[in-house]
């Protein structure tokens, strides 16, 4: 008994971790695909929940800390506990659970030493995600940071046979890796010179304005590689496409989500004064991002590729949010910091449940047809309809339609932007009507996204006629037992957080309370848990509840009216269409179609190249590809750039051995001369 | 229980007038083209006959398909009901203000999208493509419109909206000029009316609500249609509300009721003759040209905020 009441939340957290990698440990000893997907993978989800309710416990509480003597001599790890980190643990916590559930049943067919790789990568990935939201100095962060890129690239390479994959790996591993030095010298900046690298210190260090907006600048540089910031964006729509669509929905769901806990714990926990530009630049680049996302993702013929464009425009939601925040902060602004900060998390954690959703209902697309191509996809709500049912919760979450949750986030982060009249700032007086603008039309393009997606993948008639994918239509199959149990529970989480927002919100407050000292909850739940109101009542208030049960008893009401008053006769019939006899199924508009307006309208941004069939051709072929612009604009010149540099070096090297030692003399002379 | 009461004769009192301003408005467009034209009560028959008649679904129409016109028509009843039109003393205003009343109207056009693309046909998908294409701008120039409004009462709440507006002297504020002359682009294009899209024709170059209820029959499209005479009615008493809501019942103010209703009738009367008179004297334009007539409502209502700030009124 003792034991157990001196545990400490801390020690539940390490002990989640520890049986992470037990887990993987003996999945990869194993090598069984009917033990791996019915005992570990279920036990991970297990430890998740077992974390995610020892964060929700920690998260009123003190900030526990723990020092192991790991790592090198006189160099332990030090771990911290507080209310961010048990946040962010909880998100991981809640969202692993439906993932790992999931993977239960996903990975049946997957032979059992390849298995066994990817149950080890995949429980090492979770393991240093969570010591990445404890780790309590820049040491045992960076080593977690790595581990947590290295275990991912891992996985993300899973088909490694396929040279896409390797090419998308490499690629994340080559950004993530300017991103951790960028991080890495940030640290450096920020301990000033003593030689301590843990948070406490970096909290005492008082750094002048120009060094903390370095730190500031490099810490935003290298989270933004990870998180897909605009321009750092490119690693995203080749990284999630290839990786197993698990991995993608714990990348995009929760991996995103270490950069966003950097950006928070540098710019409010261990840098201590804010400047304004810091939150006006981090606003603007997630305005930029999130519009950057929406329209790319409104053209691509990949859902996949579709999914990561939308976790970029999210990812750019959520900055906009930090900007603000850091903006009212930075002014003494406390409650509209909060504010603001309160809806960046609540999207943060919103964007883990539903987009996770959706990845895995790719996966499942995926896996009952073998395409990914929206172009060949079409009609699978009349064969997979529990599937079809659980993605359309997360396809009108992501479009931001109440009562679900994206729309509880978006309305929060709206009242940010129309409470903040009042700064003494007449440029940000100017920018934050334009921003609310963008945010408006990044929300409104998403609503745009999302009919695509979900409609092209799952209504209409099967684009190959009675072949979806490569699979006949008929032979397709709905979703097993664990794959329903792990969308289903983050279908509920997307219906929970949507229409009890108020209880969530009382959790966000501590956080808030942390790093602004101020709260939201404590407005947002005067009038009752039933209203949220993050201001005054008088001045917005919004019952998801009522609304909920309302449209529910309208539809009800009606149904019963028209049965009672009328018929209920129905017949079924060939399609009208005006008329039109000779329809197929190719006559639908493919995801190129759909996607047409948005190319149209904003053929600025995007690369298009374009094959037209003239009209003699006997076989007329048509075949359209849009790009990013930013990948010529800014990638290609850096790699050229580098070439150059390699090669002008590769001059030097003869393979001769008596100019490598007159290299090494002429060197020796000059440093002699210099020392000198 | 006075608001309660009030909430009930408001429900009530819009889903029965509202095909009577859509048959108002078909009227007036009728004298002003010179025909007689089918009355006032038109719509009424249109949806008794409706609901007459069997339904015919597609052979591969499925569950959503059915569910669409209920949800559609839910959501716009709700949408109606709480725009305080009569009096300000509403419960349901509270528990939706206007940024999730633009979300139930985007909750309603993501639906009849996703309905549309159900039966896969070329027109269905056709007519979702467009009407997405004109909500994507519609919306946010909607929500500019009532940040303008918003930031002018410091609330999003359209009670307070409306109890400061009604209450202040009779300003012209430059700001809702613009945002106004952006409202009514965003009713045009949202009710699918001219120059945006043509109720009146299946034309296939041109449609764009019509291509997506093309599959729908009987008691489905009466509660379909219901919906956009709802819609049309939502978008009107928002206009009242908005920019001339002079003559509503403010709280605990019952004897104003009935110069409420009076007032709110008049209003209707003017605002649907307005409606036919601008249908009549504008042309249709080519589809390719609505993104720019949405990109200026979008603008418009961008400039009406930020002159808002830039001459603090």
């Amino acid at each position: 008994m003792t034991i157990v009441s001196t545990l400490l939340p801390i020690d539940i957290a390490l002990g989640v971790v520890v049986c992470w990698l037990l887990l993987g440990l003996t999945g990869l000893l194993l090598q069984n695909t009917a033990l791996i997907t019915r005992y570990i993978f279920p036990a991970g989800a297990l430890a998740a929940l077992l974390l995610a309710a020892a964060a929700l416990s920690n998260l009123g509480g003190d900030s526990n800390v723990a020092v192991l003597a790991l790592g090198l001599p006189d160099l332990p790890f030090h771990l911290r506990l507080d209310a961010l980190s048990a946040f962010f643990l909880l998100l991981l916590g809640a969202a692993s659970v439906g993932i790992s559930l999931y993977s239960a049943g996903y990975f049946r067919d997957m032979k059992g030493g390849a298995l066994g790789l990817l149950c080890f990568e995949y429980h090492i990935f979770l393991a240093s995600m969570a010591l990445v939201f404890m780790a309590d100095d820049a040491y045992l962060f960076m080593v977690a940071w790595e581990t947590m890129a290295l275990s991912s690239y891992f996985l993300v390479t899973t088909d490694h046979h396929l040279a896409q994959a390797r090419r998308a790996g490499f690629l994340y591993l080559l950004i993530a890796h300017v991103g951790a030095i960028a991080i890495l010298l940030s640290f450096g900046v920020m301990q000033g010179g003593q030689g301590d690298y843990t948070f406490a210190s970096m909290r005492d260090a008082q750094l002048n304005a120009f060094w903390a907006s370095v730190t500031f600048l490099l810490a935003l540089f290298g989270f933004g590689a990870k998180a897909g910031i605009l321009p750092l964006h490119a690693w995203l729509p080749e990284a999630h496409p290839a990786a197993p669509s698990p991995i993608s929905a714990m990348m995009s769901g929760i991996m995103l989500k270490t950069a966003i806990y950097g950006i928070l714990r540098v710019s409010f926990d261990l840098l201590d004064a804010p400047q304004w530009w810091w939150g006006a630049l981090a606003l603007t680049l997630g305005l930029l991002t999130a519009l950057y996302g929406v329209l790319f993702a409104a053209v691509q013929t990949d859902m996949k590729r579709l999914l990561a464009y939308s976790s970029i425009e999210n990812i750019g939601v959520i900055l906009t949010g930090i900007g603000l925040a850091i903006i009212f902060h930075s002014f003494q602004k406390e409650a509209l910091a909060a504010l603001a900060l309160t809806a960046a998390l609540y999207h943060a954690f919103n964007h883990a449940f539903m987009k996770g959703l959706l990845f895995l209902g790719t996966g499942s697309v995926l896996h009952a047809t073998g395409e990914r191509n929206l172009g060949r996809l079409g009609g699978l709500i009349h064969r997979m309809p529990k599937l079809a049912l659980l993605v359309l919760v997360g396809t009108l979450a992501l479009a931001g339609l109440p009562p679900l949750n994206g729309f509880v986030s978006e309305w929060l982060l709206l009242q940010a932007f129309l409470l903040s009249p009042g700064l003494p700032h007449s440029y940000l007086n100017m920018l934050i009507p334009i921003a609310a603008a963008a945010l408006a039309l990044a929300a409104a393009l998403a609503g745009y996204v999302m009919v695509k997606f979900y409609g092209v993948i799952f209504l209409g008639q099967p684009r190959g006629s009675d072949v979806v994918g490569q699979k006949p239509f008929d032979e397709v199959h709905d979703v097993g037992i664990w794959e329903r149990i792990g969308l289903t529970w983050l279908a509920l989480g997307c219906i929970l957080l949507g229409v009890f927002p108020v209880f969530f919100i009382l959790h966000i407050d501590f956080v808030s309370q942390m790093l602004v000292g101020h709260t939201l909850g404590v407005s947002a739940a005067q009038t009752g848990w039933l209203w949220l109101t993050p201001i005054q009542p008088e001045r917005a208030s919004y019952s998801p509840l009522i609304l909920f049960v309302i449209i529910i008893v309208g539809v009800l009401f009606t149904l019963y009216g028209v049965k009672k008053f009328y018929h209920g006769r129905l017949r079924r019939g060939p399609a009208w269409d005006c008329g039109y006899p000779e329809q197929t199924a190719r006559m639908q508009d493919t995801a190129e179609g759909f996607g047409q307006p948005i190319r149209q309208i904003f053929q600025l941004f995007f690369g298009i190249t374009r094959e037209v069939p003239g009209p003699f051709d006997k076989k007329p072929h048509y075949h359209g590809e849009t790009s990013d612009r930013l990948w010529e604009w800014c990638y290609l010149p850096i790699a050229r750039l580098t070439d150059k540099i390699s090669a002008l070096t590769g001059k030097l090297q003869h393979g001769r051995i008596h100019a490598y030692l007159l290299y090494s003399f002429v060197t020796l002379l000059a440093l002699l001369a210099f020392v000198r | 229980m006075n608001s309660l009461l009030l909430q009930l004769f408001q429900d009530t009192l819009v889903v029965l007038i509202a095909p009577l301003l859509l048959g108002w408005v078909n009227q007036c467009r009728a004298w002003l083209q010179n025909r007689s034209g089918a009355g006032v009560l038109q719509p009424y028959r249109n949806l008794i006959k409706l609901f007459h008649k069997d339904a015919v679904l597609a052979n591969n129409a499925s569950p959503l398909f059915r569910a669409t016109p209920y949800i559609l028509f839910a959501s716009m009843w709700l949408a109606a009901s709480l725009v305080p039109v009569i009096a300000t003393d509403l419960p349901l205003s509270q528990a939706v203000d206007v940024i999730a009343l633009v979300g139930i109207f985007a909750l309603a056009r993501v639906f009849i999208s996703l309905a549309a693309m159900d039966v896969g046909t070329s027109f269905g998908t056709m007519g979702a493509r467009r009407e997405m294409l004109v909500g994507f701008l519609a919306e946010p120039a909607l929500l500019m419109v009532f940040f303008t409004a918003a930031t002018i009462s410091h609330s999003t709440s359209l009670v307070t909206i409306v109890e400061t507006l009604a209450h202040k002297q009779f300003v012209i504020y430059p700001s809702l000029a613009f945002a106004g002359i952006a409202f009514v682009m965003v009713l045009l294009a949202e009710n699918a009316r001219i120059p945006v899209d043509n109720p009146a024709t299946h034309l296939e170059l041109t449609m764009i609500h019509e291509a997506m209820i093309l599959e729908y029959s009987a008691r489905h499209l009466a509660l379909i249609e219901w919906a956009s005479a709802l819609k049309l009615l939502a978008y009107f008493t928002i206009g009242c509300a908005l920019f001339m809501p002079w003559g509503i019942a403010e709280v605990g103010n019952l004897a104003a009721l009935p110069v409420a209703l009076l007032a709110l009738f008049i209003k209707l009367l003017l605002g649907g003759a307005g409606l036919a008179l601008l249908e009549t004297v504008t042309a249709k334009m080519r589809i390719f040209r609505v993104p720019e007539f949405m990109g200026t409502a979008f603008l418009l209502a961008v400039l009406g905020m930020l002159i808002h700030f830039l001459l603090g009124s």
